[in-house]
Formats: structure tokens, sequence, C-alpha cells
């Protein structure tokens, strides 16, 4: 295989396409016809798909820097690069995008029935931002890729939403782009420090990485970036925007938002906050700050998900929930934690947009999403009950399956750091199995009563081919995450690195106030020095 | 070749774009006053209106834009010596030339239906344009002041008749009465501060006043007041909050390609000399005016950007970003560095174009006439007209200074250069405002795209003749060439702003 790859100078291009193909494709489907179109954007994703495969292959296992890397000058004036390369944190991020957007793609082809054209197209030009945003190596042109994604979406939720469509899409946009804008604020000071450091005008991470920068500032900026990725992931109490944009959007829509658009929140914090803000980053405030915030998510939206009448809300808050777990694994700043954050970004893509797409697919048959008007579902359409059971057992983080790798990873590692905050999120494990399990057992199970559920359709053969890959791999990662651990850890290595290396001037007196609420052992020991 | 100012014939070759467009205007009026029109005949004559009657006088104002161009073009070739000139012959008052040649060009192109639907006088319709445009490189090119304020009059007195040109509509009348009598109102305060800045200074010339200025020889209650009255002049002009009142009634009572013209040529015009005067003429205390700049600045953007949220006509919707805008380059006159003049030369030129096509697309909906403004009449438009609703989707995303386009490289110029000046709030006000601005240019959006028509013959009347299908066109390549190709073009603006500071220096930058 790599010698195929190698043949055909795959790495040489292989980004580039990645950002570019969905654009072509965009075109392409514009120019279709409105029947074929979504025949041109499934089999176009996919090609995407079997060529972004190639990265796993293409990648250097135990190296944690960027690889397939390139730059080319884009605004030489302000030090903008056209800087593409992957290394083990994004890797996982752009796999996840090329593998659910065809599925997306082919879970609509019932859903969307106006204007599909544009729909397509549509989700392509997603694809490519989204893919973009995990492949930037320049803050800048992250920046754009960020906002850019903002905009598909908003017309996906918005054209083609359930009633309350509008509200839920301008409250998207708006929630999102007040804090990319903030962020933006806080990245144009980066680069202003670094302008004046080295020199030179730059935007590459590599480069602002190198900026020195006070605890105070770090404060500043680390909550400027904290808040545009905290809206994004979204973390309690930023979420509100969440479960309306979720359960407006149409299938495909909640299925890429949930799979990959809520990532690039958490893919954020790991990519640019932990390594530009390492001293913010470790401060006990803030990590305490950040982890009560993810318990209280983890917790409170496992709550609110249990008395949802509609299921397709329930799902929605689960994301809050998991993503809440992410947020936790991260701020242990352990190995363990920040690997189980990521294969819990992974495990719920996965597991999130299955079930997505499995609600997708009764309401198509029932045109309807509330619980109760669902029962023994499971005895008329015994595949369809399988895969939702599966689906539900994932989310829920069954051992055997990706939910329990990740979650238990991410306690783990908090555990290591912050034993107290671990013991009450693992609660919320268990509060899944207390909202979504009754869910599963009303729709699928209890009595047959309502005639309409009889005549039930399965699955059906193209339901199936969406289906099957997912489950798949739900189990696969359950079973044997070895090889998607080994390539994540020399990169969380590089960044937990870079955190440790500012653990000696984090005891800056100004930086420690000294928190009670802090559990973390390594801040224990706090020399004063001279403040800035 | 070298300019020598003390052979009068060479004010003939360092005026020669605008000796060209006035005496081309009255040549356009002469004819158009001579005309058919004129003469009580039938109007209609041909079925496109591109090609009717009057519409001839459109094409010949366009091939005498297009040769005051060739001599904007040409002043590139000419040094000028010394800077004792009452006229400028530097970048930076080419670069503004090229902006008000572009969107003068641009607003003629999307008139021609218009005029000829609604009856107009082409003759004096596009002649006014001509004579405005000529006022407005006047200003840019002002090295006294007294040239500045004749520019500026030249400017403000055709945009006045233009204002009021549909004599059928009454609205019209209303607007171009309101306008003319607190603009003569702000004039007058701009005139006496010329006067007192002389009193001050014993010149009326920039450099000599800089000069003076940082000499400390100036007289300083004179100068301060000078200042202060001239800051008013200017901040009615570009309609800064709180001089901005007339702004949204004259532009929704004005006819539309009027409105386009003067939103983006009479407030370029009035930035360029803004920067030259404050940021040349009076940089040494910049103590004194930025203070008041800055929070003209700040209440400007949050003042017009929460208006703007409740608007429901669509005209009047883009008088309050245009106030909304006017809010973004203040800061860039507030930071006053040479990446901020830089950014503001950039963004006019990306306003120019991105607001202008914006109102072609309004003057498309509005059946080329004044009805259908309010923003239910958008509804489902995107269904009926998807190109014409792509194009103004395209051009309000850039307005929100969303990736991609041309509005957001200019934003982060503007933004660039504030941060320069370590401006952080007023960056920060800046972004902020800009996600309040979001909403009331999505919305526009959102009822083009996810409301249905509401009957069915809705958008039926909806027509874009030739050349407002190329105005289109060209504001739509533009927005996103600068938006994804920015860098010649900021190069380009970077040159305009380089030894623009007082006696042939760069511009410092104000530190607070």
């Amino acid at each position: 295989m790599t010698l195929i790859l190698e043949a055909i100078g795959y790495g040489g291009w292989a980004l580039h396409a990645l950002v570019w193909l969905p654009v072509l494709g965009m075109l392409l489907v514009l120019r279709s016809e409105e029947e074929s179109a979504k025949h041109v954007a499934f089999w176009w994703s996919l090609g995407v798909f079997v060529l972004s495969l190639g990265l796993w292959w293409a990648f250097e296992p135990g190296w944690g820097g960027m690889q397939l890397a390139s730059s080319t000058p884009w605004i030489p004036a302000w030090g903008v690069d056209y800087a593409l390369g992957v290394d083990g944190i994004s890797l996982f991020m752009v796999l996840l995008t090329t593998f659910t957007t065809p599925l997306a793609i082919l879970g609509s082809y019932r859903y969307i029935g106006k204007r599909q054209r544009a729909f397509y197209a549509l989700m392509l030009l997603l694809e490519a931002g989204v893919v973009g945003v995990f492949l930037a190596t320049d803050v800048f042109l992250f920046y754009v890729f960020f906002e850019l994604t903002l905009v598909p979406m908003y017309f996906i939720v918005g054209i083609w939403g359930g009633e309350r469509r509008i509200y839920a899409a301008i409250k998207f946009f708006l929630y999102t782009a007040f804090g990319s804008l903030l962020m933006l604020v806080g990245i144009l000071y980066l680069f202003m420090k670094a302008k004046t450091m080295l020199g030179v005008p730059t935007f590459a991470l590599a480069e602002l990485l190198q900026v020195p920068l006070s605890g105070t500032e770090q404060l500043w900026l680390f909550s400027a970036f904290a808040l545009a990725f905290s809206i994004k992931v979204p973390l309690f109490p930023l979420h509100t925007w969440l479960p309306d944009a979720h359960v407006e959007a149409p299938t495909p829509g909640s299925v890429v938002l949930a799979a990959v658009l809520l990532k690039m929140g958490t893919y954020g914090f790991l990519r640019f906050l932990l390594p530009l803000f390492p001293v913010a980053s470790q401060h006990p405030t803030v990590v305490s700050v950040m982890m009560v915030l993810a318990v209280i998510g983890i917790v409170y939206a496992a709550w609110v998900a249990a008395v949802q009448p509609d299921a397709k809300k329930l799902v929605a808050y689960t994301s809050v929930a998991h993503m809440g777990f992410v947020v936790l694994g991260i701020f242990a700043l352990t190995l363990n934690g920040i690997q189980g954050g990521l294969v819990v970004m992974i495990s719920h893509g996965l597991s999130t947009g299955a079930l997505f797409l499995l609600l997708g697919m009764l309401y198509e048959r029932r045109h309807t999403r509330e619980i109760e008007a669902f029962g023994g579902v499971g005895r008329v359409a015994p595949l369809f009950a399988t895969a939702f059971v599966i689906t539900a057992l994932a989310s829920i983080g069954l051992p055997g399956t990706s939910g329990f790798v990740g979650e238990f990873l991410a306690l783990l590692g908090t555990f290591e750091t912050h034993p107290t905050i671990a013991i009450v999120a693992s609660a919320g494990v268990i509060f899944a199995a207390y909202y979504m399990l009754p869910m599963v057992q009303k729709v699928f199970f209890n009595a047959l009563e309502k005639p309409e559920n009889r005549e039930m359709e399965d699955l059906s053969g193209r339901e199936l081919v969406i289906l099957t890959p997912l489950v798949a791999l739900m189990i696969l990662v359950g079973w044997h995450p070895t090889p998607i651990l080994e390539r994540m850890e020399p990169s969380i290595e590089v960044v937990l690195e870079r955190v440790e290396e500012a653990a000696a001037p984090v005891m800056e007196a100004e930086m420690l106030p000294g928190s009670e609420t802090s559990h973390a052992p390594e801040t224990a020991p706090t020399t004063s020095s001279e403040t800035d | 070749m070298e300019l020598d100012f003390s052979r009068q014939l060479h004010y003939v070759w360092a005026l020669l774009p605008e000796i060209i467009l006035c005496v081309w205007g009255m040549g356009v009026l002469i004819a158009g006053v001579s005309g058919p029109a004129h003469r009580g005949e039938d109007h209609a004559v041909s079925e496109d209106p591109a090609f009717g009657t009057g519409s001839g006088l459109g094409w010949v104002s366009l091939v005498g834009l297009l040769i005051a161009a060739f001599f904007n073009g040409w002043l590139y070739t000419l040094d000028e010596v010394g800077r004792g000139a009452v006229v400028a012959v530097d970048d930076f008052r080419l670069f503004a030339n090229w902006i008000f040649l572009g969107g003068a060009a641009l607003s003629i192109l999307i008139s021609f239906t218009y005029v000829y639907r609604n009856r107009l006088q082409a003759g004096e319709f596009f002649s006014l344009i001509l004579f405005a445009t000529a006022g407005m490189m006047f200003m840019a090119g002002a090295r006294d002041l007294m040239l500045l304020f004749l520019g500026l009059e030249v400017m403000s007195i055709a945009v006045y008749a233009l204002t009021a040109f549909n004599r059928r509509d009454r609205r019209g009348a209303e607007a171009g009465l309101k306008y003319f009598l607190l603009g003569a109102f702000a004039t007058g305060f701009f005139l006496y501060g010329i006067a007192l800045v002389y009193g001050a200074t014993g010149s009326t010339n920039i450099d000599t006043i800089a000069a003076v200025v940082s000499g400390g020889r100036a007289r300083e209650g004179f100068l301060t007041l000078g200042i202060a009255l001239m800051t008013i002049g200017f901040a009615f002009k570009v309609s800064a909050v709180p001089f901005h009142m007339w702004t949204p009634d004259v532009y929704e009572g004005a006819p539309a390609p009027v409105t386009a013209f003067m939103s983006v040529g009479v407030k370029a015009a009035a930035f360029v000399a803004f920067i030259r005067v404050f940021l040349v003429g009076f940089e040494s205390v910049s103590d004194q005016w930025y203070p008041v700049l800055w929070w003209l600045a700040a209440i400007t953007m949050v003042g017009a950007n929460l208006m703007a949220l409740s608007q429901t006509n669509v005209k009047r919707m883009l008088a309050y970003s245009s106030v909304a805008h006017a809010g973004y380059l203040l800061v860039a006159v507030a930071a006053g560095n040479e990446t901020a003049a830089a950014g503001m030369l950039f963004y006019l030129l990306v306003y120019t174009v991105m607001n202008v096509g914006a109102f072609a697309v309004v003057i498309g909906v509005a059946h080329q006439g004044e009805e259908r403004l309010q923003i239910e009449d958008y509804s489902g438009f995107g269904r009926k007209r998807p190109e014409l609703a792509v194009f103004l989707t395209i051009f309000l995303l850039s307005l929100a200074g969303f990736p991609g386009t041309g509005g957001f490289m200019g934003k982060i110029y503007l933004l660039q250069g504030a941060a320069e000046s370590n401006l952080w709030y007023l960056a920060t006000i800046l972004v902020l405002t800009t996600v309040a601005s979001y909403y009331y240019y999505l919305r526009v959006a959102w009822y083009m795209w996810m409301r249905e028509t509401t009957s069915e013959d809705q958008h039926d009347l909806v027509v874009t003749p030739l050349p407002m299908k190329a105005a289109l066109i060209i504001a739509v390549a533009v927005v996103l060439y600068l938006g994804i190709f920015p860098s010649s073009m900021m190069e380009f603006a970077r040159a305009g702003v380089e030894g623009l500071g007082a006696l042939g220096g760069g511009l410092l930058g104000v530190h607070p």
C-alpha cells in the first residue's frame, strides 16, 4: 500500500486534494441535473473518502509533528501562508469527516425533497471547510475555514430544517460567530506580538508558538480562544444553541453537526489552546473552571435528556454530555485523559451520527419523533432495533464499544489528577444509561400497541449500507483501539511536553493566587519570582 | 515628467482627470438639453432600456470616466517636486481617484433603466454624477484647505441635486431639502473651522499647517476650536453618529442609484480628505483630537449597528449599514498609522464595489423604481431568481465581513491598523458590533432563501438589463477576487499611503 501511495506521489497532493476536491464536487453538483445531484454528491464524497484512506498508510505513526506538511505564501504582506499538515490529532478528525459526509449524504436521499442541487452543493462545501479546519497549520487560514463552515450550515439548517429552522439557524450562526470574532482579536494580538519579536509578520502556528507571553496575556488570550471553542463544543452554559440547531436541522445536517462540527471546538483546544497558552491552560483556577463546567455539562445534560419527549432532542443533549467528557479528558492534561478525549470525539462522531441517522429513518417512516408515538417497533423491524441498540450501547459507553474506550480513558486520565471530579463525572456514565435505555425500551420494546407501528418497514438496503460501517467501526474501535491510540500518542506527547515545559514559569506568583478548588498536584509548590 | 508649479500650465497637467470630467459633464449636460427628451418627444424608442433614449448619454458619460481614468493612470508618470502646491500628485490621491471613478462607473451602469423607467432627465442626471465625481477627486487631491472646500462644495451641491432629482417623488424632494439644509449647516461648520485654523497658523496649506503646528507656533485656542469644527464637518459628511440623523431619510428618499453613488463616493471622498487633513496637518496635536475620534468611532459602530437591527426597509437598513461602515473606517483614522490608512483605502475600494453591488440587486427587486423595498418583498427571491439572490448574498456576506470576500480582508486590514496603535478596545468593539451586523445582513438572506413567495408572480417583473448585469458581474468578481487574492491590491494600497505623512515622512500613528 505504502509503495502504491509513494508511486503516485500521494503525500505531495493528498491534503490539498482533500480540501479542494469537495469544492470541485460542489461545482459539479451545481451543474448536474436536479435528480442526479444526490448521486453525484454521494459518489464524489465517497471518492474523497477513499482518497483520504491513504492517509492511514502515508501517516508515520511514531512521529508527533506535522506530516505531509506544505506551505505556500498566500498574503505575503501579512505573513499568511496557505499551509496544510496532518498529525496524530487531526488525522482522525479528517478521516471522521470524510467518512461521515458520504454516509450523511446517503442518509438524506429520502429526507431532502426540495432544492436538492443546492443542498448537496452546500454539504460538499461544508466538508471542504471542515477538512480545511482540521488541516490548516496557519492560524489565519484556520480562522478562515472555521468561519467558512458557518455559511453552509446556516443555509442547511435554515432552508431544509424543521418548523423553527430560521430561529435555530440564526442562533447557531450568531453564537458561533460571536465567539470566533473575539478569537480573531486574540489572533491579531498574537500576530502583533510575533511581528514585534520576530521582525517579520507571520501567522504560522509553529512561529506563533515561539512568542513568549506573560501570565496575564495568556489568561486574556486563553479566554478569547476558549470562548470561541467552548461555544462550538459546546460547553455548559454556552450550549443552548445546540439543541435548537440539532432538532431543527435536517438529518444530514444533524449528522455532520454532531459528528464533526462540534469536534472543531475540542480540536481547537488541543491544537491551539493548550500549546499556545500552556501557562494559562494549567493554571489551577482555569483547569477547575473548565472541568467543573464539563462535569456540570455531563450531569445536567443527562438529566435534561432524560425528560425529553422528543427523541432527537434527547440525542442532542447527549452530545453536550459526551463533549463534556472530551473537555474533561483534555484538561486532565495527562496522556490518558487526552487520548480518551480524542477517542470520545471519534466514538461520539460514530454513535451520535448513527443515532441521528436512525432517528431520521424513524421520522421518514412515521413523521414524528415523539418517543410516546412508538412502542414495540423491534418486533416488526428487528434489524432496525439491532442497529439502534448497538448504537445506543456505544453511546452509553458499554465495554466492547468505542464509547467505553474513550470514556474510560478520559475518566482514568482525570482520576490521575482530579479524583473528585472524575468520580462525579463517572456518575454521568450511569446517567447515560438512565436516559438512553428507557428511550430504547419505549421505542423498540414494550407492547406493540399503535397500529401505525405495525406496518413499520425494516431497514432497506440503502439504510443497511449506511449503518453497517458505522456499527462495525463502533465495535472495532471498542475491541481494538490500539492502532488509533498509537497514532495519536506522539502528537499528544508533543502537546503535553509543551505544557510541561511551561510548568516551571507557571509558578510565577502573579499566576498563582492559590485556588482551593484545585486538586492539581503539579501546581503545588509555588515559588515566587518577578512578575510581568 | 517633473511638475513645476511655478508654471500655470503644469496645474493643468496635474488636474487633467478632473478637468476632463468637468468638461465632459458640461458636454453631456448640453447634449441632454438639446436631446429629444427635452423637446417633448416620445420617450420610448427602444424596447431595451440599455439602448433607449437618454441611455446614449450614459454610455457617453462612461467613456468620459474611462478617459479620466486613463489620465489618472498617466499621472503616475509625473513627479511632484516639493509639496508647496495647492494640488497633490501622489499615490494616495490617485488610488482614491480609482475608487471614485470606479464607484461612479458602477453607479452609472446600474442607473440606466432606472433613469429610463422613471423618466428622469438623462443629461442632467449623468452630468451631475460626473460633476460630483470631479468634486470628490478635488477633495482627494487637495493639499490646501481652500481646494478641499471647493471640492467638497462641488461634490455636495451635485449630490443635493441628485437626491431630489425625481421631481415626481415627494420623498425625494423631502430628502433633498433635508440633506441640503443639514449639509449647508455642516459646511458652515467646516468653513468656519478652516478660517480658525488659518487664523491659528496663518496658512491654508496642509503641509505648512503641519510645520507650524508641530513647531508649536500655532495659536492654541484657535487651533483647537478649528479642529473641532472641522471634525464636525467631516463627521457629518461621513455620517458618523451623532451626525448621522440625515442619513437614513436621505438614503431612503433619494433615487436608489443615487443612494448607491453617494453611499460610496461621498463617504470615500470625505474619509480620504479626513486622513490627509488630520494625519498630515494636525498629526502633532493628535492628543487633542484622538479621544474625540475614538469616541466617534465607538458610538458610530455601536449606535448604527443597533439601529440597523430593527429596520424593515432594505434601503434604510443599508443606510444604517453605511453609517456602521463609517464607524469601522473611523477606527482607521483614530489609529492613524500607515497600515490603518492603507487599510482604509483598501476597505473603501471593497466597500464601493460591494455596496453598489447590493444596491444594484435592490434596484432590481424594486422593479427599477422605488416600490417593494420592504424586507418581506424579498421572500422567496432565492427560488425565483437564484443568480441574483446568490449575488446579493455574497454582497451581504462581504458587507458583514465574512471570510472569502473582500469585506473580510478589509476588516482584517482595519483591525491590524487598530492593533498597531494598540487600540484593542476599539478593535473589540469593532468585532462585537460586527456580530450584531450579521443579524441584519443575514435577515435579508433568510427572507430570500428560507421563506416562500407571498404570491405566485411576486418576482416576475424583476429585470436586470445588460448594464446592470455587467455591474453585478464586475462587482461580484472584484469582491471575491479581493477576498481570495487580496495581496496585490493590498500592496497597491500600501504604496498609496507611503510618504503621505507630514513633510514626506510616513504616518506615525496615534499613540495614546
